[in-house]
């Protein structure tokens, strides 16, 4: 394909006579601040604050450590903390995988037919009125001490709201793009390659930040029944010889992993289908 | 249909025609309720012929494109093209919607070129065939820009060159121009008489604009309502090639007045 593009057509709207002036940066300073400088000067304002109160107050440190002590034990204990932390990271990852390549098939299978959609819906709900820290220990049992009992916890954990997303994204597809892609004879895999599963990306990302957000929690339960290793053990084992600031400190790694996580689905939905993430409209 | 003798169609001789013999559609609601879309519609169309199908709203002039579109089956009476019943959709038909349903993931090329590639016909000039389309209906530069960066209008003009981009035998248009302001309209009726003229295909065309429908058409279908049925079938005695200034002739007059008459009753 030649790209030869447009550029007349491609003027930005906005007022282009603003763009050099103070008021056109102090404004653009504003707008990244918005995103970035608010949420990250809450949260150091918050830390000092905790900080300043931990010290005024004297709060013994197995109630509540003070952050700058939370980071120098978790710092003096780096190397070991790491390695809990990538165990963690392949656990939470293996699950996510797994939740993947699980729910795809199985969201189109709810929305190829009424009968199928009626035969294995009840059954997923079911899978999720399990208590799922009930379950771990029974999933030890079956499949033995090892990784295998944690990714399916997480994998359990996680899922759901990916099947949801994907079936329901599916589902959404106007009776307009279906009849528009019939007549032009297309059969069902390619209805479902050409037209359901593109409109249903904005539908399945939502599915996966809700999913890989789940998989970090999945993970720790499943850590805290069998593990000897990981963050989630790290915190149990922590606390139980009361060194409340290594598991405060496993405890922040566990949250940025989430985050980072997240974020990075976020930033593949807008590498690969910029047109998913570029239609968002806000309430206000 | 015994007795009706069936023409083979060869690729040199392109013969298109269609027939509607009784055909009869009934939706069934939610409640069970049965919807009469249409009752007892015959309508033979010629080959290369354009006609216009005029008539109040939820008269089934959409619902009669889908019929001759394969996308829906008469429950009554037969819709044939060619002498074989349309059962299924034909690669030979274009069809605009009365939504531009472009996909919204697609480039606008992309989304012309869409026909093509999902019945996998796309050849070496058929970017090409696109983009000349793509001009030729006022939207070149906008190859690359995606369907929500372009009006309402943009957006119908875009599903116009989408079906016409196989070069169909049958072109099936459900209010094509309905999005588009009265110059751009003008505009692109007349346009479409040109492609028409230049590689002769049949139209079924819904509006309900009647100057538009006269202007166009070499027959107008105007239909009533609840059941939808044909009233009366309005040759239009123009020739051809025409412009707007037909408009002011005594027998456009006469036409326009006829369609008008039969719609409103005054
Ligand atoms: N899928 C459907 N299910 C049930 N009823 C339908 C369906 N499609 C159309 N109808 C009914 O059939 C009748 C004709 O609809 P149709 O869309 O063909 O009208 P129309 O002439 O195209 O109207 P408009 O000018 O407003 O587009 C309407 O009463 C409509 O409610
Ligand atoms: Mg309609």
């Amino acid at each position: 394909m030649t790209s030869k593009n447009a550029p007349s057509a491609s003027a930005t709207s906005s007022p282009a006579s603003e763009k050099s002036g103070l008021a056109y940066h102090l404004r653009r300073i504003w707008y990244l601040g918005q995103d970035v400088v608010l949420p990250v000067a809450t949260f150091i304002a918050l830390l000092i604050l905790w900080e300043f109160c931990v010290k005024t107050f004297d709060i013994p440190v197995y109630l509540l450590p003070a952050p700058s002590v939370i980071y120098e034990e978790t710092a003096s204990e780096w190397s070991i903390v790491w390695g809990h932390t990538v165990a963690t990271l392949i656990t939470v990852l293996l699950g996510f995988g797994l939740s993947i390549l699980i729910s795809l098939p199985l969201g189109f299978a709810l929305t190829s037919s009424r009968h199928v959609s009626n035969a294995i819906y009840p059954l997923l709900v079911l899978t999720q009125s399990i208590p799922k820290v009930a379950l771990a220990p029974i999933l030890v049992i079956a499949m033995g001490a090892n990784e295998l009992p944690r990714v399916a916890v997480t994998f359990l954990v996680a899922f759901f709201p990916l099947v949801i997303a994907i079936a329901t994204g599916l589902l959404s597809v106007p009776a307009d793009l279906i009849e528009l892609s019939r007549s032009y004879k297309t059969n069902r895999v390619q209805e479902l390659l050409r037209i359901r599963i593109p409109y249903a990306i904005p539908f399945i990302f939502s599915g996966l930040k809700a999913a890989i957000a789940l998989a970090v929690v999945g993970a720790v339960v499943g850590e805290f029944v069998t593990s000897d290793r990981g963050l989630g053990y790290l915190i149990q084992t922590s606390t139980a010889f009361f060194r409340m600031p290594l598991a405060f400190g496993a405890m922040v790694l566990l949250s940025i992993m989430g985050i980072v996580l997240f974020q990075l689905v976020g930033i593949a939905e807008r590498v690969f289908f910029p047109w998913s993430s570029s239609k968002q409209v806000f309430a206000s | 249909m015994p007795g009706r003798a069936t023409t083979p169609s060869t690729e040199a001789q392109r013969v298109t025609s269609i027939n509607i013999t009784n055909a009869s559609k009934v939706f069934e609601s939610w409640d069970g309720e049965e919807i009469v879309a249409l009752e007892d519609i015959s309508l033979d169309i010629k080959e290369n012929e354009f006609v216009s199908l005029v008539g109040p709203s939820g008269c089934g002039k959409s619902t009669m494109l889908r019929l001759l579109a394969g996308l829906i089956l008469p429950t009554g009476g037969a819709v044939e093209i060619d002498g074989t019943p349309v059962k299924e959709p034909r690669k030979d038909t274009g069809i605009v919607f009365q939504q531009a349903t472009l996909l919204p993931w697609k480039t606008i090329l992309d989304n012309v070129l869409f026909p093509l590639s999902v019945m996998k016909e796309m050849k070496p000039d058929s970017e090409q065939i696109a983009r000349d389309l793509l001009i030729l209906a006022g939207l070149g530069g906008f190859e690359k820009k995606y369907p929500d960066e372009l009006s309402g209008g943009m957006q119908q003009r875009a599903a116009i060159c989408r079906a016409l981009v196989h070069d169909p035998e049958i072109l099936l248009m459900d209010e094509p121009f309905g999005a588009l302001d009265a110059l751009t309209r003008e505009e692109m009726s007349l346009e479409l008489l040109r492609i028409w003229t230049e590689r002769p295909k049949t139209i079924v065309f819904v509006t309900h604009s009647i100057t538009e429908a006269v202007l166009m058409s070499d027959r107008v279908v105007v239909m009533s309502a609840r059941p939808g049925r044909i009233m009366e079938i309005i040759d239009v005695p123009i020739d051809r090639p025409r412009t707007f200034e037909v408009e002011a002739s005594n027998d456009f007059q006469k036409c326009a007045q006829r369609i008008r008459y039969l719609i409103t009753g005054k």
